[in-house]
């Protein structure tokens, strides 16, 4: 069942420089107990993409200029700003790269987990607490009735990122939004994060949008990926279809730029595929595809107009004029 | 010919210990750290926060005091130096930083940064150095006229060019990178690493490099360095360490990387750390890896492993490997 439904949604940031489209008819759906990854580099729109889900867009100077984001079927653009904080951790949590940031120093965690237990649910001082201990302990942390007492400082980067979700979890939301929930995080440490992650979906049917640039990450935890670049989303599909078959040059070259570790390594050392060039500013994009100067397979018609997403018969699809005149050659 | 004359200890660290604080609450940062890096090739040190691989690399670099130990680079103890004599001796070590952001003057021409080394250590007469500027800014891949740039004007991975082309300026045979594309897009660490390569080919460069990038280091090191709370729990060459790694840690470290190919919820070849690592400052009797430790035994609690051969060029720290 599809919780969450991104439908064709616009995001205009008003700069200096001009008008600025940060989100460029973006569509995505995540089901219950699904894993979506959204992956790119900086700038892609990955991380407005999440605050856009969570109406937190600042504005000015951003503007959902068109579409909609269906929770449930309920359209919640153009909700209220009460309405939208009633949305806001009951319906979906949301967690961050720098759990350090994201808590508040002078509050112990258990206060914080209670106090979204209270804001969002009528429930008394004492029985809020409980819960924050008892979401402790759902995460993973051991001795939880002390650890609650805690204050963030005292505890590790580990810790705080397994707060961070049980505040998020604390309300039982339906879609968890994470983003580079384990970027800041240890390599074991993030192994963690993500077996808990993984735990948490199975066991509670959360749909989970994880937003991340670790092609690694996606593999290991996600249903279904989407690629975007410069505010569209270039390729979708499942893991199993982008990772294996990337049909789009830039999920190619994402994928192939990273030294990924090799169970066993090649005696001798070859270069690094390259992605020539840089992201493009999003005020001077063109009328054709924003990847096509950097673009090993760029044909005449790519600087001329915006590719669209095509669809193969098995869901997968790519956005990318080569791409398809290819297809369609078969 | 000596070991020294033909590369093989071009760098040698020796029994490095930086401790920070007072007594009693003495940080313990790097305990006991040795090992040698030949000519030419690239050393990597790997671990996680708090292993103690940045003090290492600035230790080496002379930039944190050393509280006991030798550095030792092409037989010279640059670990004894001091003053002007550490100063001109510097020019035979650089170091590039992570965050290309912080790490350049931003008021300053990139053209002003790089020429900043030439002018402190008088190389060249004046009127040559413009021009040897402008060999290092194409030696990094970027344009002459990108000289009178200011820093914001770069992207990240060309402010990390810039700090190459600074770092190379006095023509150094060691460089230190201390996380050098950590901080960048994953598209431009390519360009970056594949640009350290060709420039370490071209000018014989050694390079010591900081990572927690399993990846990364397994792609560019030839030799690497495994550390945990301050000491190196296992070291091999490339090929060993990736297909045949002995320390339980080790092998934790490798299988917590998630792979492209990971096969999902294949959770029992996962191996997971429980708890934290143990305090710096109060540091436990045996094994520093040993509350965590899958295999933990009694002897482990009680003696700590020494760092001994398992089999050529390969180390291993633990009673239980080999």
């Amino acid at each position: 069942m599809t919780v969450l439904k991104v439908d064709n949604i616009v995001v205009d940031f008003a700069t200096r420089r001009g008008n600025a489209r940060v989100l460029d008819h973006v569509n995505l759906e995540v089901n219950e107990g699904e894993i979506l990854g959204i992956v790119g580099e900086s700038g892609c729109g990955k991380s407005m993409t999440a605050l856009s889900i969570m109406g937190l867009v600042p504005s000015p100077p951003g503007n959902l200029t068109s579409g909609s984001i269906y929770l449930e079927g309920r359209d919640l653009v153009g909700l209220s700003k009460d309405e939208m904080r009633e949305i806001r951790g009951n319906e979906i949590g949301m967690i961050f790269q720098e759990p350090m940031s994201s808590l508040n120093p002078v509050f112990t965690v258990g206060e914080q987990i209670a106090e979204s237990v209270r804001l969002h649910e009528n429930a008394s001082q004492r029985a809020a607490w409980e819960r924050a201990v008892e979401m402790l302990r759902a995460v993973g942390i051991p001795e939880a009735e002390v650890r609650a007492k805690s204050y963030p400082h005292q505890l590790s980067g580990g810790m705080r990122q397994r707060v961070m979700i049980a505040i998020a979890l604390a309300c039982n939301p339906r879609v968890l939004i994470a983003d580079e929930p384990t970027t800041a995080l240890d390599t074991t440490v993030q192994a963690q994060i993500f077996d808990l992650l993984e735990e948490l979906q199975k066991s509670r049917g959360t749909a989970i949008v994880l937003i991340t640039h670790d092609m690694g990450a996606v593999a290991q935890l996600a249903d279904r990926v989407a690629v975007m670049y410069a505010g569209r989303i270039v390729e979708t599909g499942t893991v199993e279809q982008v990772l294996t078959m990337p049909r789009h040059p830039y999920t190619e070259g994402l994928i192939a730029c990273v030294p990924h570790l090799q169970p066993d390594p090649p005696e001798k050392r070859e270069p690094l595929l390259e992605i020539p060039g840089v992201v493009p500013s999003l005020t001077e994009l063109g009328d054709g595809c924003a990847f096509a100067p950097r673009c090993n397979r760029a044909l005449a018609t790519c600087t001329g107009r915006q590719p669209v997403l095509k669809t193969e018969g098995n869901g997968h699809a790519t956005a990318c004029w080569a791409v398809e005149a290819e297809l369609e050659n078969v | 010919m000596s070991d020294t004359a033909n590369g093989a200890n071009y760098l040698e660290v020796q029994d490095l210990k930086v401790h920070f604080g007072k007594k009693g609450a003495t940080v313990h940062a790097v305990d006991g750290v040795s090992f040698t890096v030949s000519k030419g090739t690239t050393f990597g040190i790997v671990g996680e926060s708090g292993s103690g691989k940045t003090t290492t690399a600035l230790a080496v670099m002379r930039l944190t005091h050393i509280t006991d130990g030798h550095v030792s680079l092409e037989g010279r103890n640059i670990g004894a130096l001091d003053g002007e004599e550490l100063r001109e001796a510097r020019r035979a070590f650089q170091i590039i930083f992570q965050d290309p952001y912080s790490s350049l003057n931003p008021r300053q021409r990139a053209a002003d940064i790089i020429r900043e080394p030439l002018d402190l250590m008088e190389i060249g007469q004046p009127a040559e150095r413009d021009g040897m500027v402008s060999d290092l800014i194409k030696q990094v891949g970027l344009r002459p006229e990108q000289g009178a740039l200011f820093p914001h004007q770069f992207s990240g991975g060309q402010r990390q060019r810039i700090g190459l082309a600074r770092a190379l300026a006095t023509k150094p045979s060691l460089i230190v990178c201390d996380e050098p594309v950590s901080a960048l897009d994953v598209a431009i660490q390519a360009q970056i690493l594949n640009l350290m390569a060709n420039l370490q080919e071209e000018l014989d460069l050694t390079y010591l490099f900081i990572s927690h990038d399993l990846g990364v280091v397994q792609h560019i090191c030839d030799e690497i360095a495994v550390m945990y709370l301050g000491q190196i729990v296992e070291q091999a060459d490339r090929r060993t360490l990736f297909t045949a790694p002995e320390h339980p840690y080790t092998k934790t470290l490798l299988s917590a990387v998630p792979t492209l190919h990971a096969a999902r919820g294949d959770r029992s070849k996962r191996q997971r750390l429980s708890g934290d690592p143990p305090s710096p400052i109060n540091l436990p009797k045996g094994c520093r890896f040993a509350s965590r430790c899958p295999l933990v035994e009694k002897q482990c609690h009680e003696t700590p492993p020494p760092l001994r051969a398992v089999s050529g060029g390969h180390f291993v720290a633990c009673h239980l490997a080999g």
